[in-house]
């Protein structure tokens, strides 16, 4: 039988030629992820030209065409967090490389490397912040760090996430973008499926709610785990969503894809995702699902029923 | 929380070559499947079909039988025995509904008090066009969330190949053991080799570099036990490997047996909540 190289997905796929809204080429540092300098920008999907400040106010949109363009972590953030609320917790959370993993390069290396690209320690930050002014827990992925793959450090940074919102009773938010596991930690990544997917479930008990965000693209092991799981699921226009990749299914047909195949309207008309979500009204979408799930603002008070966001 | 570092390193106990050779018997058409330990370790078996959605998935084998005097629930990858029969059984990768099935039989199982013994044999959850559109991470999903909460014992045996999530998806439980030659991997090791070696041909460095043997596993605290296999592999002496797996399945019910039923869920979720590995900035 011809090899199926199932998760062949990892790390490769922001450079994916099936068209725009394949993510940015992770070889790019979250750093330098920029849209060039210029009044006026080129959008990557309808090439047209378009006013960058325009762009820039609709949280990295082409208004022509709505394609969205990748976004740094830190730019996540504050389009999220109200302002000045984001407060990072299990940041000394860092990898040990349990396997000694050396392939062309070592995973220390690797690991070095990706942190110097990125100024981030690892393909997730996580944190408490205020979001519509209700106190959350909100965790974001850098497909820029290793292609947001999953480690021992993610798996652990989702489970603190959770465990944190257990003890402080408020919901947990997690925005993924992840070509899958990290290979380098071989079966601790797989674990992290397990211990990830377990710690949300205990948000299910305690009534708490749990909404997934995925941005593009998430994949394999991160997408069939917690990011499944939310209570309600959001997908951003055009996010490729999946297990494999679309070249490695290709390569095991021997077919061409269809066309819209696992973006983020193609989960939405199969029914595994409950919206897409335009990113400009993210923040205040996830404010009213949170109300309307039970959730108290700063104050204290609930907003069910609340006639506003 | 505790600190959890590199405990163990590690050492490349046996040569890439002998790893390899692992591999090639965890993966060779003659070694015994699912149906063929399920014959020899338990009489009365009762296959159930379907997962009362889309269509029965003959990648997944689930059932009731008896077990050592008492019934239990079967769930388990099969890979098939004829070529034909491989080929409609898909290699024993399975498709979101093979998942699902598996799931069904768990719940029910969990409704009558009835223990858990799962195999898991598969290269991985199928990469394809209808899986997609089905759900695959959903249902892959679900299995591992769920199996932390049936409350009956599960015992997990690892008979030939664990391939990624589609093992997991039927992965979870209160003991986890591996035969001796059998494999157990995040990701196969020619998609590693040509993923991070970009050479295909470095496939037996990426088996041994994944620790992915019943020997690293071990060592690594994410097996319990390796169940010894006869002199060549599994195929050489099915009754005598037959023989071990009952033994290993009947030890690891007496152990969970002794864990009071209430404390069984939490000291599930608190098994898997170690395999991880980190380092902490002071
Ligand atoms: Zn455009």
């Amino acid at each position: 039988m011809k090899e199926k190289k199932r998760t062949g997905w990892l790390e490769k796929n922001g450079n994916d030629d099936r068209g725009p809204g394949t993510g940015s080429d992770p070889g790019e540092g979250e750093k330098k992820i920029r849209i060039p300098e210029g009044l006026w920008i080129k959008c990557n999907h309808c090439r047209q030209i378009v006013y960058r400040k325009e762009v820039d106010r609709s949280g990295k949109v082409c208004p022509k065409c709505n394609y969205h363009f990748p976004i740094t972590l830190d730019e996540r953030l504050e389009q999220l967090a109200d302002p000045g609320t984001f407060e990072e917790f299990a940041a000394e959370v860092v990898s040990s490389d349990p396997l000694h993993f050396s392939d062309s390069q070592r995973y220390v290396d690797r690991l070095r490397s990706a942190q110097k690209k990125t100024g981030l320690d690892d393909a997730i930050r996580v944190g408490e912040c205020s979001i519509m002014s209700i106190p959350s827990v909100l965790g974001v992925f850098s497909f820029h760090f290793m292609g947001g793959s999953m480690g021992s450090v993610v798996g652990e940074k989702v489970v603190r996430a959770a465990d944190k919102a257990l003890e402080k009773r408020r919901p947990l938010i997690l925005v993924t973008a992840s070509g899958g596991a990290r290979m380098q930690e071989g079966i601790f990544s797989l674990m992290q499926m397990a211990r990830t997917s377990a710690a949300v479930g205990s948000l299910k008990k305690a009534g708490l709610p749990y909404l997934t965000v995925l941005t593009d693209p998430t994949f394999g092991g991160v997408t069939a785990s917690f990011a499944m799981l939310g209570d309600v699921i959001i997908a951003e226009p055009r996010a490729l969503i999946g297990f494999a990749g679309p070249r490695v299914i290709e390569q095991t047909i021997r077919q061409q894809l269809p066309e819209g195949f696992q973006r983020a309207e193609f989960l939405l008309e199969h029914g595994f995702v409950d919206m897409i979500v335009a990113r400009k009204h993210l923040k205040e979408t996830l404010g009213q699902l949170l109300c309307h799930l039970g959730a108290r603002r700063n104050s204290g008070t609930l907003c069910q029923g609340s006639q506003t966001g | 929380m505790t600190r959890k570092e590199a405990l163990v390193v590690v050492e490349r106990d046996e040569p890439v070559s002998a790893t390899w050779n692992r591999v090639l018997l965890a993966r060779a058409n003659d070694r015994p499947t699912a149906w063929d330990y399920v014959q020899r370790v338990c009489t009365n078996f009762i296959e159930l079909h379907g997962d009362r959605s889309f269509r029965d998935d003959p990648s997944i084998l689930a059932g009731l039988a008896s077990f050592e005097g008492r019934s239990v629930a079967i769930v388990a990858h099969f890979k098939g025995k004829s070529f034909k029969d491989r080929v409609q059984r898909n290699f024993g990768m399975a498709h979101p509904e093979g998942y699902r099935k598996a799931l069904r039989v768990m719940r029910l199982a969990e409704r009558f008090g009835l223990p858990i013994i799962s195999l898991i044999d598969t290269p991985g959850a199928y990469p394809g066009i209808e899986a997609e559109e089905r759900g695959q991470v959903e249902a892959i999903a679900r299995n591992i969330q769920e199996m932390f909460e049936i409350a009956v014992p599960i015992v997990v045996t690892i008979i030939g190949e664990g391939g990624s999530g589609g093992a997991l998806a039927l992965g979870v439980g209160d003991k986890v053991l591996m035969m001796e030659n059998s494999i157990y991997s995040v990701i196969s090791p020619e998609a590693c080799a040509a993923i991070l070696w970009n050479d295909p041909a470095m496939s037996a460095d990426a088996a041994a570099s994944l620790h992915l043997t019943a020997q690293h596993l071990r060592t690594l605290a994410i097996v319990d036990e390796i169940i010894p296999e006869p002199e060549g592999g599994a195929q050489k002496d099915l009754s005598k490997m037959s023989q071990a797996l009952k033994a290993s399945l009947l030890k690891a019910f007496e152990e969970i047996d002794a864990i009071p039923r209430e404390e069984l869920l939490a000291r599930r979720y608190a098994k898997f909540h170690e395999m991880v590995r980190f380092r902490l900035l002071s």
